[in-house]
C-alpha cells in the first residue's frame, strides 16, 4: 500500500504552511517555503500515523528537497549558492506555481 | 576522592528504562546477557566502518560512484551492515561543502560513526547550524571559502547522511588502509576536513 508519486527531481514545490498537533517531521522553519525536489528516496510508513499507534499505510512517498538558504532565511549571512536539504513527505508538499 | 555513596536518584527516563529492562528480562523476551553485548557494542564502535567506506571511495573511483548512487548497497558490498536505514553519502567537492545536522533530534548514522558526539545532540549545534552554518563551522575551526557553497541536510525522516570528505593533497601514494587513518568522525559529519598531517 503506497501512495502514487506526484513529484519527480527537478520539479518546484512549496512545503505546506500547516501547524497541527501531534508528531510531525516537517520541521517548522520550512514550512511555507518553496524548492526543488532532489530525488525521490522511496516511500515510507506515515510518521505522524506511527506516533498514534497505527499502521502509517499507506505508504508516503518521501523527497529531498532543495531550498535556497537567502530564501529560507531572510536575514541569512552567507553566497546565494548556500542550500539545505530537507526530507520531507509528499502530503507535506504542492506543486510551486510558474514564476515561483 | 571516592565517589562511592554519592548516588543521584535515577531520572524519570532512566527509572523507565530499567523498569522496562528487568520487565523484558523476566518474561524472557531478552537475557541481561544480550542487553550487556548490544551496550557495549554501541559504547566501542568507533567512526572506523565510515573511515573505511571513505578510503575505500578515495581509491576505488567505481566504487565512489556506486556509494554516491546507493549508500546502503555500497557499505553492504564491504560487509558493513546497515539495517533500519537508508543512507545517503553526499560528496565534498572544491564548490561544494556539506554539512549534516538532525533539527529534530539526533539522528545520526551510528551503524558507521558510533555514538553521535554531545554537541552533535546540542540544541544550539541543532538551531545554529541551518540557519547560520558559516559561523558553526569556523567556530569548529572550519573556514569555508565565500565561493564555496556549503549544503545543510537536515536528516528528518528515514534517511541517514554521511559526508565524503575531500581527499587531502600529497596523499596520492597512500595506501586504503593509511588513509582510513586520517578519516575523523567529523570529517564525515562536514565540521571539518580530512587533513594528511
Amino acid at each position: 500500500m503506497t501512495v502514487e508519486t506526484r513529484f519527480r527531481p527537478g520539479e518546484r514545490v512549496r512545503v505546506m504552511q500547516a501547524y497541527p498537533l501531534g508528531h510531525v517531521r516537517t520541521p517548522y522553519y520550512i514550512r511555507g517555503a518553496s524548492g526543488v525536489i532532489e530525488r525521490v528516496c522511496g516511500a515510507f510508513p506515515n510518521p505522524e500515523e506511527l506516533a498514534q499507534m497505527r499502521s502509517g499505510l499507506p505508504k508516503q512517498p518521501l523527497y529531498r528537497v532543495r531550498f535556497a538558504q537567502a530564501e529560507v532565511w531572510p536575514d541569512y549571512r552567507g553566497g546565494r549558492a548556500d542550500t539545505i536539504e530537507v526530507e520531507i513527505f509528499q502530503h507535506w508538499l504542492d506543486r510551486a506555481e510558474v514564476g515561483e | 576522592m571516592s565517589e562511592l555513596g554519592k548516588y543521584a536518584p535515577l531520572t524519570y527516563f532512566q527509572l523507565m528504562e530499567v523498569s522496562l529492562r528487568e520487565l523484558l528480562v523476566e518474561k524472557g523476551v531478552v537475557s541481561d546477557a544480550e542487553v550487556d553485548a548490544v551496550a557495549t557494542d554501541m559504547k566501542t564502535r568507533g567512526p572506523e566502518r565510515g573511515a573505511k567506506v571513505v578510503a575505500r571511495a578515495w581509491t576505488d573511483p567505481a566504487y565512489k560512484q556506486r556509494l554516491l548512487a546507493d549508500g546502503t548497497a555500497a557499505c553492504e558490498e564491504l560487509g558493513l551492515d546497515v539495517p533500519a536505514l537508508r543512507l545517503v553519502v553526499v560528496e565534498n567537492t572544491p564548490e561544494v561543502h556539506n554539512v549534516i545536522v538532525c533539527t529534530l533530534c539526533s539522528c545520526y548514522p551510528r551503524m558507521l560513526l558510533g555514538l553521535p558526539p554531545d554537541w552533535y545532540k546540542s540544541r544550539e549545534y541543532r538551531s545554529r547550524v541551518v540557519r547560520e552554518p558559516r559561523a558553526v563551522l569556523a567556530e569548529f575551526g572550519t573556514a569555508i571559502p565565500d565561493e564555496v557553497a556549503i549544503r545543510v541536510h537536515d536528516s528528518t525522516a528515514d534517511m541517514r547522511y554521511l559526508v565524503l570528505p575531500l581527499r587531502p593533497a600529497d596523499t596520492e601514494d597512500w595506501s586504503e588502509q593509511r588513509l582510513a587513518g586520517i578519516v575523523t568522525r567529523d570529517s564525515m559529519i562536514g565540521v571539518a576536513p580530512a587533513k594528511a598531517a
